[in-house]
This record gives C-alpha cells, sequence and structure tokens, in this order.
C-alpha cells in the first residue's frame, strides 16, 4: 500500500502539469495567473477533507482508544494545516492581479483563514502537550469541536458581507469552468493533491509509530541499565 | 442536577469570598476600554458606531482572564482529583462550572456594557431588552466553549497561553455574531437581528451540548 504511493503520487503529479501548464487554454479575463486555480482549489479540498478526516478519527480514537486512530488525527491536521497554507499562499498571488489586492475579508477568505487558526492551535496543544494520553484526549475533543465549529462559521462570515462591499462578485466556481480540458485539469491536480496528501499522511503516522517504538525501547534500555548497575 | 447545583454554589461561594476573579476583571475591564478608545481616538460622533466591537471585544478579553482563573483554582490542591471521586457525573461538573463561568461573565458584563455606553456615547436604554438578549446569548456560548477548553488548559504545561489559542479562533462566529446582532439592535431593534441572532443560538446549542457531553473525556485520568 504504502509503495504503491511514490508511482502513483508522480504520474498523477505530472499529468496534473501538463493539463495546467499545457493543455488548458488561457482564461480570456483573467489571464495566465488564472492556471493557479488548479492548486489552489483543490489545495482547499483536500485541506477540507483532512479536518473531516481529523474529527473522524478523533471520535472513533475517544470511542476505542486505538493509537492507530490518534496517530491519523494528528498526521492529518498536519496535513491539513499544510494544504490550508498553501490555499493562503496561493490565493493572493491570483488575488493581486486580478482584484488589486492582496487579502480582502471576503466570507471565503475569512473562513479559510479562521479554520487554519483553530487547527494551528490543535498543532500548538499538540506541540505545547508532549506525549501524554491526556493531552491526545484533549486533542480529539479539539479535532471534533473544530469541525461542529465549521458551518457556524460558513453561517457567520456571511453577516460580514453587509460591511465589506462586494470588491468580489466573481469567485472561484463563476470563473466558469466551460471547457472540458478546464474541467479535466482541476479534476487531475485534485486528485494528484489527495494522493500526495494520503501519501504524506501515511508517513507522519509511520513517523510517529516508530518514534513511539523508540521512546518504548529508551524506557526498556534505561530499566536494564539501572538494574546493571 | 443536584450536583451541579452544589458546584454552582461552591464556586460562587469560593468567588464571593476572596472576590479577586471579580475585581480582576472589574480593573481589565475598565482597561481594555480606555485602550481600546484611546486607540480609535473617535469623535464624539464617530464613536457610537465603535460601541459594539469595543464592547464585545473587551468582553472576550476581560472574560477570558476570569473563566481561566475559575479552573487554575480548582487545579490547586488536586480539588479537581477531589471534585472527580465525588459521586457527581462529569456533565454535571460540567454544568456547574458552566453556570458559574456564566455567572461571572454577567458580572463582566455589568461592568463592560454601561462603561462601554458611558465612553463612547452610546445610548443603551431605548434598545435595552433587545440588547439584554443580545448579551445574554454571548454569554452563555461564550461560557459553553470556555468552559470546556479551561478544562483542558488548565490541566496542560502552558496553561496561560494555550486557552486564548484554542478558544479564540472557535469562538470567532460567537464574536461576528455578537457584534452584527449588538450592531442590529442599536440601529433598530432585535427583528433586524435575526440572522445574527440565529448564529448566537446555533452557537450556544452546539456547544452547550458538546461541552457536556465531551468534558468526561477531559477531565477523566
Amino acid at each position: 500500500m504504502r509503495r504503491s504511493f511514490p508511482p502513483l503520487v508522480c504520474a498523477s503529479m505530472l499529468a496534473a502539469l501538463w493539463l495546467v501548464f499545457m493543455a488548458v487554454p488561457t482564461e480570456r479575463e483573467m489571464g495566465i495567473v488564472q492556471r493557479i486555480f488548479y492548486f489552489h482549489v483543490a489545495s482547499a479540498w483536500v485541506a477540507f477533507l483532512g479536518f473531516f478526516v481529523v474529527a473522524g478519527a478523533s471520535a472513533v480514537y475517544l470511542w476505542n482508544g486505538a493509537r492507530r486512530a490518534d496517530r491519523l488525527a494528528e498526521a492529518a491536521a498536519e496535513v491539513g494545516v499544510l494544504f490550508c497554507t498553501l490555499v493562503l499562499v496561493t490565493g493572493p498571488i491570483w488575488a493581486r492581479p486580478v482584484w488589486g489586492v492582496w487579502w480582502t475579508w471576503d466570507p471565503r477568505l475569512t473562513m479559510t483563514v479562521i479554520l487554519w487558526a483553530i487547527y494551528a492551535s490543535y498543532l500548538m496543544l499538540r506541540a505545547f502537550g508532549g506525549e501524554d494520553e491526556a493531552v491526545r484526549r484533549y486533542a480529539a475533543v479539539l479535532g471534533i469541536v473544530g469541525v461542529l465549529d465549521i458551518p457556524l462559521i460558513m453561517v457567520s462570515v456571511r453577516l460580514l458581507r453587509g460591511i465589506h462591499p462586494a470588491v468580489i462578485t466573481r469567485n472561484e466556481g463563476g470563473s466558469g469552468l466551460t471547457d472540458p480540458w478546464m474541467r479535466a485539469g482541476l479534476g487531475v491536480s485534485a486528485l494528484a493533491l489527495v494522493l500526495l496528501a494520503a501519501w504524506l499522511i501515511a508517513l507522519r503516522m509511520r513517523n510517529a509509530r516508530l518514534g513511539e517504538e523508540v521512546a518504548a525501547l529508551r524506557r526498556e534500555a534505561l530499566a536494564h541499565g539501572g538494574e546493571a548497575a | 442536577m443536584r450536583g451541579a447545583l452544589a458546584i454552582l454554589s461552591k464556586d460562587l461561594r469560593i468567588e464571593w469570598r476572596t472576590r479577586e476573579s471579580l475585581a480582576s476583571v472589574f480593573v481589565l475591564g475598565v482597561l481594555l476600554l480606555v485602550v481600546l478608545t484611546v486607540a480609535h481616538d473617535p469623535t464624539p460622533e464617530a464613536a457610537p458606531a465603535l460601541a459594539p466591537a469595543v464592547l464585545w471585544v473587551s468582553f472576550v478579553f476581560t472574560g477570558l482572564a476570569g473563566v481561566q482563573r475559575g479552573f487554575l483554582l480548582e487545579r490547586e490542591n488536586d480539588c479537581l482529583a477531589g471534585l472527580l471521586t465525588a459521586p457527581v457525573d462529569p456533565a454535571d461538573i460540567y454544568a456547574g462550572k458552566l453556570a458559574a463561568n456564566v455567572v461571572l461573565l454577567g458580572a463582566t458584563q455589568a461592568v463592560v456594557v454601561p462603561l462601554t455606553g458611558l465612553f463612547l456615547h452610546a445610548d443603551f436604554w431605548p434598545v435595552l431588552p433587545g440588547l439584554l438578549a443580545v448579551l445574554l446569548l454571548g454569554n452563555v456560548g461564550f461560557a459553553a466553549l470556555a468552559t470546556l477548553f479551561s478544562a483542558v488548559a488548565a490541566r496542560t504545561r502552558a496553561r496561560e497561553t494555550l486557552l486564548p489559542l484554542l478558544f479564540l479562533p472557535l469562538a470567532l462566529p460567537l464574536l461576528i455574531g455578537a457584534v452584527q446582532a449588538t450592531q442590529a439592535v442599536l440601529a433598530g431593534g432585535l427583528g433586524a437581528a435575526r440572522e445574527a441572532v440565529a448564529v448566537l443560538v446555533a452557537f450556544d446549542v452546539v456547544f452547550a451540548v458538546a461541552g457536556w457531553l465531551l468534558f468526561a473525556y477531559v477531565v477523566r485520568d
């Protein structure tokens, strides 16, 4: 399973790059910069997917205490924050030439930055808490509460539109993916990024498991060393 | 239910004997209002428009400091361990703590709200019933989330820094809804604030239920 990731990710990534930079026609109004859309939107999907995996794995961890579920939640949170960061980096690069500003408090942008902050704080909790069974439970609670917050964030940021006049009337979906090559480009880059995220999560889970084994071995060695002395 | 009431009266009695939280909440609330108003330096005509944002930002940071103390006290001398050995359901502990925090946050609001009106020339009297409803909804949602995460933060190493980090991003929908609802109430009564009030009600219900169900996993040893 793990060994099949590198060739799959490489192949789909190359296909996505070829589609986005060679096959897809240049968008009429926005020009060449619009091509960042294929990675920007796909990254947002992957980030969202990651956050829902965090919640699912967290619920399983609270249910049965399986260490695998906890490792999955932590890895998915890290990868989700990574892709959410990519969304927040590629977004302004696209926004500046098209909208004239690097950032605007559009509902979608506001929501992305709130989500980023929630899951960054999840990683802070893990980092501050250390390797402790209680901290894993706290993280699981936060993972579930974070997803419960998502619909509330979605509704509440819409209230903000009233104050901020519509800098944007056209959003990503409105760029109109009429060309079949454009749809293929988005589909394949989403597939490539989902596979990449899955690979990263698998590597990160293995890394965490090996770290736990090393810690256990070290404790054992210290215990034996103590006996010898 | 009786357990929750016992914890509520215990927390209120502890607070009333020292009045430390109330004192710090009072001073911090005044300070934050002064800081925010001075930083904005509004003209007298522009000042009332700032009232909703200044009110809720002051309330959030003052309330956070007050709620945080509540669980740090429980940590001293292992009081929480005692609480958990008592024959009380963890959900009842949550309900009792939540009620105590609602009272403390109500005291915070009693300081912050009149002073906001005073400092920013906002006339709250004509819209008082609607404003009180929004204040209560904001209070309960705040307490529901903060009670859960103050218990989390108090039991990790970096307690003081961790609570704002965990709480603030999750509470942003509440802050947005509360500020928008307050604006609408000041502009034309509660009817204009229907959507914002719906966000507040949903926030209160979701996190009161989530906290009630999840609290056992936080305090269990």
